[in-house]
């Protein structure tokens, strides 16, 4: 299906490309900034720098509010994989360690470090690597994660991560596209540091050992063109190639596919088809950190559009707030009807929520767009279904489907269109004679589906808790039943024992009061004889009138007794069988 | 904190509307307008008048129904345009309550009863064509015979006359506009072949008769040279891609085609098919409605193809000497499914989109 190795090496020979589907051409506005080379420009009293400017997790704050600092000091540590460094951008005092308005489309206040510059810009001393050919690849890979470089060509993934890389690689991929329109950072780096480019590009090679470097940059930088060419000649597996302008050639995935016309997996990443893709900025900053040990302080960026009357290029420390680079660009409010500032170009780029938005590592540009050149948008009309939209999308979805299914909220729908293949380039939305502002749905869209993957999540983890709750109930009363079942036959076992001993004993009883019973009533029976005769003498004797009641009451005394004795048993019979009618009770119950 | 105005990226925007649009399309039917103008008179643009103002009348009083903005909605020309292929696919001298009759239909009832432009899922004009074919269709085939072979010649106060009145301002009827010179009532080349047909006559035979010149009635062959002028415009500007126009033409001839090689008396040719009747109009201009269409590329293809075929179909044994409305509403209803079938494949994924997930 994709082109082998050999192949993309024939072509590239010839400056021989693919292409990737749509795409647009919009006014490429380049000249307005890259007449004139890179401006130095004075120290800022104060620096915003936000701890977390990359994909990933912040590092350890290791300062504290009134720390005196160096330049080049680290102001926070990595701790985990994905995280990386920020760096004190010059000497001075720190100030607070609060929130501050964040260089993101939302200006969510994000935790900063507010240094007070002291005006000395002393550097902390610098620990070069002295020979890189010779230094161990974790080494290095070590070192760039601490001078704190995460990609600068817009994502902002950490560099190290990248780089650490142990699949296969045939083709280190460099991006000097700079597609984006008025943007002209990159090419003012390429045509004056092209040298210290290829240093980078040196050292990646060196960590990363690939079979091809290819130097890409869009033909509508000649002057990049050559100063890359010629930092790149002495070297025959570096390949400059000259890639035509159309937007979005410099996204990573449509640069992968004009190159080598492979394209990246929906769910993978360049790597899976042999390519690992660097920015020229990224490897400019690579060869600062190891050849002179310096941190990602600073970095170009472009201050242009019509509302500045002198745009140009300039290296600007990260944390430096927006309101003065503004300055420096002369900034002519009259060509505003409402202040407008853009971080970025005019077609992925964020419009920034307050002056004071910090210069960032992924910050390339600052567009001042005067009221006529970037009109503002209008509202939109319903869509045609035109689809000049996807005959511009260069990932070939549907963005008019995607459009519908966004705006009705039916979300599946819209995964099911591949919603997440969007790489929010904006073409479709640039050429929608509607004007509907198509990403923005995407946007929304996409966050939607990730807030209810996130509840989805929570409430499997809820379900799963409550089963897992559930289940251990169920033990635990199977538990309880088994311990009164084993007591209950320990009982029934002893009562089966007991109770034959009862049976017994009641025999027993029951023999002895008989046993009892017929002595007593012999013995009374004797004495009554006895008695009689005595009587009877006596009666004989006195006089039978006495004696017969006397024999009477005797008599009936004996019967009391008798039957008395009767009675006693007959309770002790009927207790007896109630014990053992219970007992019985008991048993069928448990059973 | 000074209140800076945001939007989402991007901010860039290319300057071509949807009233754009719709404009370079109307000013893309002036060739063929001014071609019919030459050759059936001015009834055309009475037609066109008449049927502009019901369209803008209708969505505005809709528009205000509906509280939308009016203004705003009017300057889309959608309704304009629909207005404009509705009026010229009717006989220029038809009475002037059939346009508005259809106008209104195309309008108020395909159009914004199905929630107004884009959501509606037919063609206008083809539904309200079809719509008033169907209702009056003794007004709806009561086609001129070029001027250069009317025994009656009109001018612009007689079409005028003829739209409101039924009749010429010397007293002609629209009956009597119809006789040729050689004193037959005269109908479309199409019309004339099929009817040709069904009374034993071969093609070669029903295309003596003076309406023809060649194999082209007189006339609609110039007439349509001139859309296909206006057609060529917007694909080169854009407007719209090679891609319904192209396989629609092409299916047409390719079918059209084959049954001449196999009975060139019963058939008639492939140049006959394209360049009589409005099958160059429907395939620039009607078929090409981004609303009711097809949007993927290979979808594109399919639904204009298919449009071609049941075009020829029709007209070779159907009831109606021309096809294009109902071949069009055919395959609108069609488009939903064409367009899951042909869904592109998505960067970075192996198969269809709708599928792999």
């Amino acid at each position: 299906m994709f082109a082998n190795y050999d192949q993309i090496i024939e072509r590239l020979s010839v400056n021989q490309l693919w292409d990737f589907p749509g795409g647009v051409h919009p006014p490429q506005q380049k000249s307005l900034s890259n007449k004139s080379n890179i401006e130095f420009i004075p120290l800022e009293p104060t620096y915003y720098v936000p701890v977390k400017q990359h994909i990933g997790v912040e590092g350890k704050l290791l300062v504290a509010e009134g720390d005196r600092i160096l330049k080049g000091q680290l102001l926070t540590a990595s701790e985990s994989p994905f995280s990386v460094p920020v760096h004190a951008p010059t000497s001075g005092i720190v100030a607070k360690i609060t929130r501050h308005v964040s260089a993101h489309p939302s200006g969510i206040p994000e935790l900063s470090v507010i240094i007070d510059a002291d005006g000395q810009d002393t550097w902390i001393e610098l620990k070069p690597v002295p020979d890189y050919a010779k230094a161990d690849k974790s080494e290095l890979i070590e070192r760039i994660c601490d001078a704190g470089i995460s990609g600068m060509g817009g994502a902002g993934f950490p560099t190290h991560i990248k780089t650490n890389n142990s699949k296969p690689l045939e083709f280190l991929i460099i991006n000097g596209i700079e597609c984006e329109p008025y943007i002209s950072s990159d090419d003012r780096l390429m045509r004056e540091h092209a040298w210290q480019i290829r240093q980078g590009i040196d050292i990646l090679v060196h960590i990363l050992k690939p079979k091809q470097v290819i130097i890409a940059v869009e033909d509508n930088k000649p002057e990049a063109l050559e100063t890359m060419s010629i930092a790149c000649q002495q070297k025959t597996n570096y390949q400059v190639v000259n890639v035509p302008t159309k937007y979005p050639a410099g996204g990573e995935k449509q640069l992968v596919q004009v190159l080598t016309s492979r394209e990246v997996p929906s769910d993978g990443l360049p790597i899976d088809v042999g390519c690992i893709m660097y920015n020229v900025a990224t490897c400019y900053a690579i060869a600062d950190a190891i050849v002179e040990g310096k941190p990602l302080i600073e970095r170009v960026v472009t201050l242009t559009g019509r509302g500045l009357k002198s745009p140009k290029n300039v290296w600007a420390r990260l944390g430096t707030p927006i309101q003065s680079l503004l300055l420096h660009g002369n900034y002519d409010a009259s060509t505003q009807s409402s202040p407008r500032f853009i971080m970025g170009g005019p077609m992925m780029g964020f419009t920034v929520t307050s002056v004071l938005t910090p210069i960032v590592k992924i910050s390339n540009c600052i567009l001042v767009p005067a009221d006529n050149e970037l009109p503002h948008p209008e509202d939109e009309r319903a869509c045609i279904r035109c689809s000049a939209c996807s005959d511009v999308c260069p990932a070939s979805l549907l963005p008019q489907q995607l459009f519908w299914y966004s705006k009705s909220k039916e979300l599946e729908k819209a995964e099911e269109y591949n919603l997440f293949d969007c790489i929010e380039c904006g073409a479709c939305a640039y050429v929608c004679p509607s004007e509907i502002p198509l990403v923005h749905y995407y946007r929304q869209a996409k966050a939607d589906i990730r807030n209810q993957r996130e509840e989805k999540e929570k409430s499997d983890k809820a379900k799963i808790r409550f089963e897992v709750r559930t289940a251990r109930l169920q033990k635990e009363k199977e538990a309880r039943e088994e311990k009164y079942r084993l007591a209950s036959e320990a009982r029934k076992a002893s009562m089966n024992k007991d109770g034959g001993n009862a049976k017994d004993k009641i025999a027993a009883a029951l023999a002895r009061a008989k046993a009892k019973k017929e002595a007593f009533a012999k013995e009374a029976e004797n004495a009554q004889s006895a008695e009689n005769i005595k009587k009877k003498e006596s009666v004989s004797e006195l006089s039978d009138s006495f004696a017969l009641p006397k024999t009477k009451l005797v008599a009936v005394d004996e019967d009391a007794a008798a039957k008395k004795e009767r009675v006693a048993a007959a309770v002790a019979k009927a207790k007896a069988k109630k014990v053992a009618a219970d007992e019985a009770k008991k048993e069928n119950k448990e059973l | 904190m000074t209140m800076l105005s945001l939007s989402s990226s991007p901010h860039h925007h290319n300057r071509r509307d949807t009233g754009q649009v719709m404009r370079i399309v109307c000013y893309a039917t002036i060739p063929g307008i001014l071609a019919n103008i030459w050759f059936f008179g001015f009834g055309i643009l009475i037609q066109i008048a008449l049927a502009i103002i019901t369209a803008l009348v209708t969505e505005g009083v809709i528009m205000e129904l509906r509280q939308k903005k009016t203004e705003r909605v009017l300057k889309d020309y959608s309704a304009v345009l629909a207005a404009l292929l509705l009026a010229v696919s009717i006989p220029p001298l038809a009475p002037w309550w059939v346009i508005v009759i259809g106008t209104f239909f195309a309008i108020a009832i395909v159009k914004q009863l199905y929630g107004g432009l884009g959501y509606n899922m037919f063609n206008p004009a083809m539904a309200a064509y079809v719509m008033l074919l169907i209702s009056f269709p003794i007004q709806m085939t009561s086609w001129l015979p070029p001027l250069s072979i009317a025994e009656q010649s009109h001018t612009l106060w007689d079409a005028i006359h003829t739209v409101f009145t039924g009749f010429t301002s010397t007293g002609f009827s629209v009956e009597q506009l119809k006789v040729g010179v050689d004193g037959t009532t005269m109908a479309t080349p199409l019309d004339e072949v099929k009817t040709a047909l069904l009374q034993g006559y071969t093609v070669t035979e029903a295309t003596t008769r003076i309406i023809f010149d060649g194999a082209y009635g007189k006339g609609w062959l110039w007439v349509s040279l001139a859309y296909l002028l206006g057609g060529l415009f917007l694909i080169k500007n854009k407007i719209i891609s090679w891609h319904i126009p192209g396989s629609m033409l092409a299916s047409a001839a390719l079918l059209s085609l084959s049954l001449f090689l196999i009975d060139g008396d019963q058939y008639a040719s492939p140049l006959f098919h394209i360049f009589n009747g409005s099958l160059i109009i429907g395939a620039f201009f009607i078929a090409t409605d981004p609303v009711s269409a097809s949007t993927t590329v290979k979808g594109r293809l399919i639904f204009g193809a298919a449009i071609g075929l049941w075009v020829i179909i029709i007209r070779n044994w159907g009831g109606y000497p021309d096809a294009i409305a109902f071949a069009v509403l055919i395959m609108n209803m069609a488009v939903p499914l064409i367009d899951y079938y042909t869904q592109p494949r998505t960067y970075g994924h192996k198969n269809k989109a709708s599928k792999d997930s």
